[in-house]
C-alpha cells in the first residue's frame, strides 16, 4: 500500500516536486547555517585557543590556580618528555609547550641608555621545531606588518602598536627585564625581527612573541614550560571531546593533591569561555528552532493546499472503505518519504558548499586591502558531525508536523456529505 | 435477516438539525433489497435518494429505525466497522468517476484490493479479470486523462466490481455521459448483475438508467411513494 502511495507521490509533481524543492532549500539552508555558524564561532574559539588556552592545556595544579600571575616558578619540568608522552597518548591532538611571561622591555639608545621602557607580556612559542604549527596557527606571516619572522632563538616579534609606542624598528635591540624561573633578576637582549598586529588591542599594545628556545634561555627554564597546550589537528574546537579528554587525563594523574601534579583544562574551563561555548550552542539551537518553526508553517500551508487539491481523492478513499485513521497515516507516511527525499537532497547540496567554505573559505581580504584585521580575513564554515543529519530534523519532522496539522481536516470530514462532495447531487 | 436479503430497512427515519429544529429527509421507510436486484431510487431533488444511499452505504446513520446491510445492523456501529463493511462488501460508482489521476487504469482498479490487503498475485489476476469484464485490457497502462468519459466510467465500474462485492451503490452513474456511453455503461452493469448476481442500487433521474431497472422505488418527500417491479425493462433485453 505504501509503495502504491509513494508511486503516486512521485508521479504527482505538484505534490512531490514542489514539496521536495521547498524541503531541499530549507534543509540546505539549515545545514549551511549550521556549518557557517559553527565556523564563525570556531573562529572565536580558535583565537582564544591560540592566544590563551589551547583546546586543552596542561599545567601544574599550582600554576593553574595562579595562572593570572604567570607563575613560571610553578612551571612544568621535563616538559619535552611530557609533550612526547601526550602526543603518544592522545594522538588526536598536537601538543606544544609554551611560556607566558611578563616584565619590562627596555629600549636602549646608541649609548646603551634607556630610550623607552614599557611593561611587556611575552609569549614563548615553539616557532622553529620541525613540524611546529605555531607560525601557521598564529597566522604570523599574514599578520606581520614590518620586518620578518624570527629565524634565531633571540629574535622576537613585537606588537605593532607596542613597537610604535616604544619607537622600535626591526633590527633594534630590546632588553627584557624580569625574573627567572627561580626568582632571580634577569636581563636578556632580544633582537626585534619584525612587528605584528593580531588585531586585539589589549594584546597588541604590549605583546612580544619569541621562540621558546630564546625564552628558556632568558628565564633559565631549560626543558621547562609554563603550559603545554593541545590543539585538534583540524583546529576545530570539540567541546565535548576536549572536556572528556581533560577528565580522562585528570583521572589518571598520580598524587592529584600535590601542587606540582599535572592538571588538564579544556577551553571552556577558562574565564567566560564556558559561557561562550554554551551561548554558541544555544544560538545555533535557537536559529535551528526558528528555521524549524518557519518550516512547519510553510509545510503546514503546503499540506493544506495539498489537502484541498486532494479533497476528492480522500473522499473517494473514505467512501471506498478506507478509515480516516488510515488516510491520515498514509499522508504522514507520504510526508516522511518526501521529507527524507528532500532532506537527503538538501544535505547533499549543502555539504559540498560547507566543505568548500571549510577548506577554501571566503577570503574578503581584497575588500579591506591595507587595513589591519581584527578577525580572520577568511570566513570559514565547518562540517560538524551533525551537519550530516541535522537537516533531517526540519526536513522530516517539520514536514510531518505540517502534515499532521493540515491533515486534521480528514477527521473533521462529514461522511454523510461525501456523495455531495464527490459532486453527486441526486 | 433473510438469507436472500442484501439490505433490510425498517421504519427508517432520518432527520438533520436545521437551525433550532430539524429537517426530516426520510420518513418511515421500510423496504428490502434481495440478491441480484437491479434497483433504482428515483424522485425529484430533495426526495431523499442520496440520503438513503448514504445510510445503506454506511456513510450516514439513521435517526430512527433499523438498517441491516449484508447481515450487519448499522445502528451503533463505529466508523471503523462501517469502513470495513464498505471495503469488503460494497462497491461505489460515482457520477464524476473519481479516478486517481496519477495512477494508471490498472492501478486505479487495484486500489480497493490494496485496501483489503490482498496479495500481489491475486490482485493482478482480479484486476485483469475486472478489466476484461469492462473491455479495457488495451488501456491498462493509460492514465485517466487519456481516456474518454465512457472509458473512465468503465474503469470506475471495474474498480467497484474488482472485489466482487455483493452490493454496488451507484449515484447518477450516467450523468456525465452521452447517450451512447450511457447505454454501454448500463449494459455492462446489467451483464455483471447477471453473471455475478451482484445487486445494484442506483439513485438516478436518467430515463435511460430507468430503462434497465428491474425495480424502481419512487421517493417523494422522504417517503416511498411507489415500489414498482419492472418485469420488462425497456432497454434490458434489447441493448
Amino acid at each position: 500500500m505504501l509503495r502504491f502511495l509513494i508511486k503516486g507521490v512521485f508521479r504527482d509533481r505538484s505534490r512531490s516536486l514542489f514539496s521536495i524543492i521547498v524541503i531541499t532549500l530549507i534543509v540546505a539552508l539549515t545545514v549551511l547555517i549550521r556549518g557557517f555558524m559553527a565556523g564563525i564561532f570556531d573562529d572565536v574559539f580558535r583565537q582564544s585557543a591560540v592566544i590563551f588556552a589551547g583546546h586543552v592545556k596542561v599545567t601544574t595544579r599550582a600554576y593553574a590556580e595562579e595562572s593570572d600571575l604567570l607563575p613560571n616558578d610553578l612551571a612544568i619540568l621535563g616538559s619535552d618528555s611530557l609533550v612526547a608522552a601526550l602526543s603518544e597518548e592522545y594522538p588526536d591532538m598536537f601538543w606544544t609547550p609554551r611560556i607566558l611571561f611578563a616584565g619590562l622591555l627596555d629600549i636602549p639608545d646608541e649609548q646603551g641608555e634607556t630610550k623607552e621602557q614599557g611593561p611587556m607580556m611575552g609569549f614563548g612559542l615553539d616557532l622553529h621545531s620541525p613540524g611546529s604549527r605555531m607560525v601557521e596557527i598564529w597566522e604570523l606571516e599574514r599578520k606581520l606588518t614590518r620586518g620578518r619572522l624570527p629565524e634565531r632563538p633571540a629574535e622576537v616579534l613585537l606588537g605593532e602598536t607596542y613597537a610604535h609606542r616604544l619607537g622600535v624598528e626591526p633590527g633594534d635591540v630590546a632588553t627584557f627585564i624580569g625574573a627567572s624561573m627561580y626568582g632571580g633578576f634577569v636581563t636578556y637582549n632580544f633582537h626585534v625581527a619584525g612587528t605584528v598586529s593580531l588585531g586585539i588591542t589589549g594584546i597588541d599594545k604590549n605583546m612580544l612573541i619569541a621562540d621558546l628556545r630564546g625564552v628558556r634561555m632568558a628565564l633559565d627554564m631549560q626543558d621547562a614550560a609554563g603550559e603545554i597546550v593541545g590543539y585538534s589537528h583540524d583546529m576545530f574546537y570539540d567541546d565535548e571531546g576536549s572536556v572528556a579528554l581533560a577528565v580522562n587525563f585528570n583521572e589518571h594523574v598520580p598524587n592529584p593533591e600535590n601542587e606540582f601534579s599535572l592538571v588538564m583544562q579544556a577551553l571552556r574551563d577558562h574565564t567566560q569561555m564556558g559561557a561562550m561555548v554554551d551561548i554558541s550552542e544555544y544560538a545555533i539551537g535557537l536559529v535551528l528552532f526558528i528555521f524549524m518553526a518557519v518550516t512547519v508553517v510553510v509545510l503546514w500551508n503546503m499540506g493544506l493546499m495539498n489537502g484541498l487539491r486532494r479533497y476528492g481523492e480522500f473522499g473517494m478513499r473514505l467512501a471506498m472503505g478506507e478509515t480516516k485513521g488510515h488516510v491520515y497515516r498514509t499522508t504522514l507516511g507520504e510526508a516522511v518519504v518526501i521529507g527524507i527525499a528532500g532532506s537527503f537532497i538538501g544535505t547533499a547540496v549543502a555539504l559540498p558548499l560547507v566543505w568548500y567554505l571549510q577548506e577554501i573559505g571566503l577570503d574578503y581580504t581584497g575588500l579591506f586591502e591595507g587595513m589591519t584585521f581584527v578577525l580572520s580575513s577568511i570566513i570559514r564554515a565547518r562540517i560538524t558531525p551533525d551537519c550530516y543529519y541535522l537537516g533531517f530534523i526540519p526536513g522530516v519532522l517539520a514536514t510531518v508536523a505540517g502534515t499532521m496539522l493540515s491533515g486534521r481536516g480528514i477527521y473533521k470530514r462529514e461522511m454523510s456529505q461525501l456523495f455531495k462532495e464527490l459532486e453527486l447531487e441526486a | 435477516m433473510d438469507d436472500n436479503h442484501i439490505v433490510e430497512i425498517r421504519e427508517l427515519v432520518k432527520r438533520y438539525p436545521v437551525g433550532g429544529g430539524h429537517f426530516t429527509a426520510l420518513r418511515d421507510v421500510t423496504t428490502d433489497v434481495v440478491v441480484g436486484e437491479f434497483t433504482g431510487l428515483v424522485g425529484p431533488s430533495g426526495s431523499g435518494k442520496t440520503t438513503l444511499l448514504n445510510i445503506i452505504g454506511g456513510l450516514d446513520a439513521p435517526s430512527e429505525g433499523s438498517v441491516t446491510v449484508l447481515d450487519m445492523p448499522l445502528g451503533g456501529k463505529n466508523h471503523k466497522e462501517l469502513a470495513h463493511l464498505r471495503r469488503e462488501g460494497i462497491g461505489f460508482i460515482f457520477q464524476t468517476f473519481n479516478l486517481l489521476p496519477v495512477y494508471t487504469v490498472f492501478e486505479n482498479v487495484e486500489f480497493p484490493l490494496l485496501l483489503m490487503g490482498m496479495n500481489g498475485e491475486d490482485r493482478r489476476s482480479a484486476v485483469n479479470q475486472a478489466l476484461e469484464w469492462v473491455d479495457l485490457m488495451d488501456k491498462v497502462k493509460s492514465r485517466p486523462a487519456q481516456l474518454s468519459g465512457g472509458e473512465c466510467q468503465r474503469v470506475a465500474i471495474a474498480r467497484a466490481i474488482v472485489k466482487k462485492p455483493k452490493l454496488i451503490i451507484a449515484d447518477e452513474p450516467t450523468a456525465n455521459l452521452d447517450a451512447e456511453n450511457s447505454h454501454n455503461v448500463m449494459g455492462l452493469m446489467v451483464n455483471l448483475n447477471r453473471e455475478l448476481s451482484t445487486s445494484f442500487m442506483f439513485a438516478t433521474h436518467d430515463e435511460k438508467v430507468m430503462g434497465y431497472l428491474t425495480r424502481i422505488i419512487h421517493l417523494i418527500d422522504g417517503r416511498i411513494d411507489e415500489d414498482e417491479q419492472v418485469s420488462k425493462p425497456k432497454y434490458r433485453e434489447g441493448k
